[in-house]
């Protein structure tokens, strides 16, 4: 047996797995009911399933089914992912103790960091553009409540 | 005669001092990221959301509203001048437009495209203001069997217009469905897979979702490919103004994308999309004067065909989302999940509960339009500087917009975390070839779709027949199936093939 959709496959995969753990988790914890009083299981239990079937026939198809042009997957985009999301995820972080202030030059400067041309000038000058135009536009002009300073600071 | 009346208290809530400038101030932040490269309307939306949140509904409506079609004009701009579409809608108006743009004549392509949309626009208005209220006499005669029906239907119908593979297309409504179904059971008050998380009793919050597979994961797929070279073709666009000629070619060709779009945008599944690839295929169609230039290499009615379809389309999709709550696209998705922000529940009562902000929504969109034009064709200039802003300037922008959106939504940092994970979920949607709209869609519908069918079944004491011998749902219900056999008809599908093929 060769893959011959890679795309297809993979896909295929993560409806399967991602239907059955519904699935299951619905049969597992919640009150299926009947169909008269239909539960909190009924529903999701319906659609786990029938996404299982779904994501199985993909698979049988990635396997059988020539495809029209090339469906492998390709190099994945480790570098940009890595640094865009953990920029992010330190943004979350940092937000609700030290402040906009700092976290959002956080943000932009390790998420910078990925695209092929980082320049610590135009970093530096696009964080304080950025987080002063925040400031002016969420909080001076929407007037959103986002702490602004570190905790200790305030 | 009501319709006046109606229009009139519209366009007296639209034209107020304080309406007017969230209008402009919509159509203008729409049109500033629309024109950015490779970011479309539910990606702009999305990014947007936050300067919504301290606004009260109506002018919030008009507001999104207005992002919607300024991030349109803004995609078509970008399409002719350097042949990057900013979004799907566009890709068409790329083939005719840059080939105009790279013969010098862009200023008649970015006209065409501005005045097809205007007159396009005005239409469509009318078109909303005048079917939605029929409608929605028609959604209060629903009850939750033909709620349900609709919804397959709509469903069924988002992922046969679209393009890609039907079947995976579906596994992604479902995988929204489901997604939908995090949250806490409305009937029996449990909980549902939650892992003990406070934050997921109450669902994941679509922006989570929108600015995670939209946002983050297209800024990533955008920096994990080489960097393209951006070729601007006109760094001063110079005679505006279309010739005589240019007019007497492209006014029936608006005419006929007005029309066409106009009725695409109501189906489910509809909308700017769809009505601008099959405007440019009626357009390929249809016989011009002979002697005009062919198609591919600059005809301009390449650019004015799917460019009004596009935006009637995209205003007469409001009409399904206004009258009977049920988004018939992604876009649509997302002003549902705003308006359920601002404490509406989109449905029919909206009009008889919130008139204003009902008719207020219908006129602004006119309102928008004609702003657009001012905004768009006088000071062409401003939106071509911005496009040879490198992307290195802009992603750091869109991220900041999209963590603090995220931040402010309930002040907590679990949003953030939820949409870096569905950043991740993103990627992988990306490089399996799944199209993650469907799923929006599906999550949106979820818990209204479970709640339909969980009282369709009380009401019919566990009857599953009630679907289908209640003749407004077994019609509605035909319909989805009619839709998917047309679809999978051997002639059909390469039809539909081609027709998505035809533009890249």
């Amino acid at each position: 047996m060769r893959i011959k959709n890679e795309k297809d496959f993979w896909a295929g995969w993560m409806f399967l797995v991602a239907g059955i753990a519904f699935a299951w988790g619905a049969a597992e914890n919640y009150n299926f009911g009947s169909s008269a009083r239909p539960g909190p299981a009924y529903f999701p239990f319906g659609l786990g399933s029938l996404m299982a079937i779904l994501g199985a026939f993909i698979i049988l198809t990635s396997v059988t089914l020539q495809p029209d042009g090339d469906e492998s997957i390709g190099p994945w985009p480790f570098r940009p992912a890595v640094t865009i999301l953990g920029a992010v995820t330190a943004f979350g972080f940092a937000i609700p103790h030290i402040g906009m202030a700092i976290a959002l030059p956080l943000l932009i400067g390790i998420g910078s960091l990925a695209s092929g041309e980082f320049r610590v000038k135009e970093v530096i000058a696009n964080s304080v553009v950025l987080t002063v135009s925040s400031w002016a536009i969420f909080i001076k002009g929407l007037g959103l409540i986002i702490p602004l300073w570190p905790d200790f600071l305030g | 005669m009501d319709l006046f009346n109606n229009l009139a208290m519209g366009f007296g809530v639209a034209l107020s001092f304080q309406n007017l400038l969230y209008c402009l101030a919509g159509v203008f932040l729409g049109t500033l990221i629309g024109v950015l490269p490779g970011l479309g309307p539910v990606a702009t939306i999305a990014m947007l959301l936050p300067s919504i949140y301290a606004l009260e509904p109506t002018p919030a409506l008009i507001m999104l509203a207005g992002i919607y079609y300024g991030s349109q004009y803004g995609g078509s701009t970008t399409a002719i001048l350097i042949n990057v579409p900013g979004e799907s809608a566009s890709v068409v108006t790329a083939i005719d437009g840059y080939a105009m743009a790279r013969k010098g004549r862009a200023g008649p392509a970015l006209a065409a495209a501005g005045l097809g949309s205007f007159f396009a626009g005005s239409v469509a208005t009318l078109v909303v203001a005048a079917f939605a209220p029929p409608l929605t006499e028609l959604a209060f005669k629903f009850g939750p069997a033909e709620y349900f029906s609709l919804m397959v239907l709509g469903l069924i119908g988002a992922v046969v217009l679209a393009s890609g593979s039907l079947v995976k297309a579906v596994a992604m409504i479902l995988l929204g469905l489901l997604l939908g179904q995090i949250n806490t059971d409305v009937i029996s008050g449990v909980p549902r897979y939650s892992f003990d998380i406070p934050e997921l009793t109450d669902g994941i919050n679509f922006v989570a979702i929108a600015m995670g597979v939209f946002g983050f994961g297209e800024i990533i797929m955008n920096l994990g490919r080489p960097a393209e070279d951006r070729v601007v073709f006109t760094k001063d666009v110079k005679g505006l103004w279309p010739t005589k000629q240019d007019f007497k070619d492209a006014f029936p060709a608006v005419l006929r994308g007005t029309a066409l779009g106009s009725i695409l945008g109501v189906l489910p599944g509809g909308g700017a999309l769809l009505s601008s690839f099959a405007a440019y295929t009626l357009e390929k169609k249809s016989k011009g004067r002979p002697g005009e230039v062919p198609f591919g290499q600059g005809n301009i009615r390449g650019v004015a065909g799917p460019e009004s379809a596009n935006n009637a389309g995209a205003q007469t999709s409001f009409i399904p989302m206004l009258t009977l709550g049920i988004p018939p696209n992604a876009v649509m998705a997302l002003m549902v999940g705003a308006m359920t922000i601002k404490g509406i529940q989109p449905g029919p009562q909206v009009m008889t509960s919130n008139p204003e902000l009902f008719w207020g929504l219908i006129a602004s969109m006119w309102v928008g339009n004609l702003m657009l034009i001012v905004l768009n064709l006088p000071l062409i200039g401003i939106w071509i500087k911005l496009l040879t802003v490198p992307y290195r300037f802009l992603f750091p922008a869109i991220l900041s917009f999209c963590c603090i959106g995220l931040y402010t939504l309930n002040n907590n940092n679990f949003d953030v975390f939820m949409a870096v994970l569905f950043g991740v979920i993103g990627i992988i949607f990306y490089k399996l070839g799944c199209e993650p709209a469907p799923l929006l869609l599906g999550f949106i519908l979820g818990p209204m779709m479970e709640e339909n069918l969980r009282r369709a079944l009380l009401l019919s004491r566990g009857d599953w027949t009630t679907f289908v011998t209640r003749p407004l749902s077994s019609a509605l219900l035909i319909a989805a199936l009619l839709m998917i056999v047309v679809v999978m008809l051997p002639a059909i599908r390469k039809q539909r093939n081609a027709a998505f093929k035809d533009a890249d």
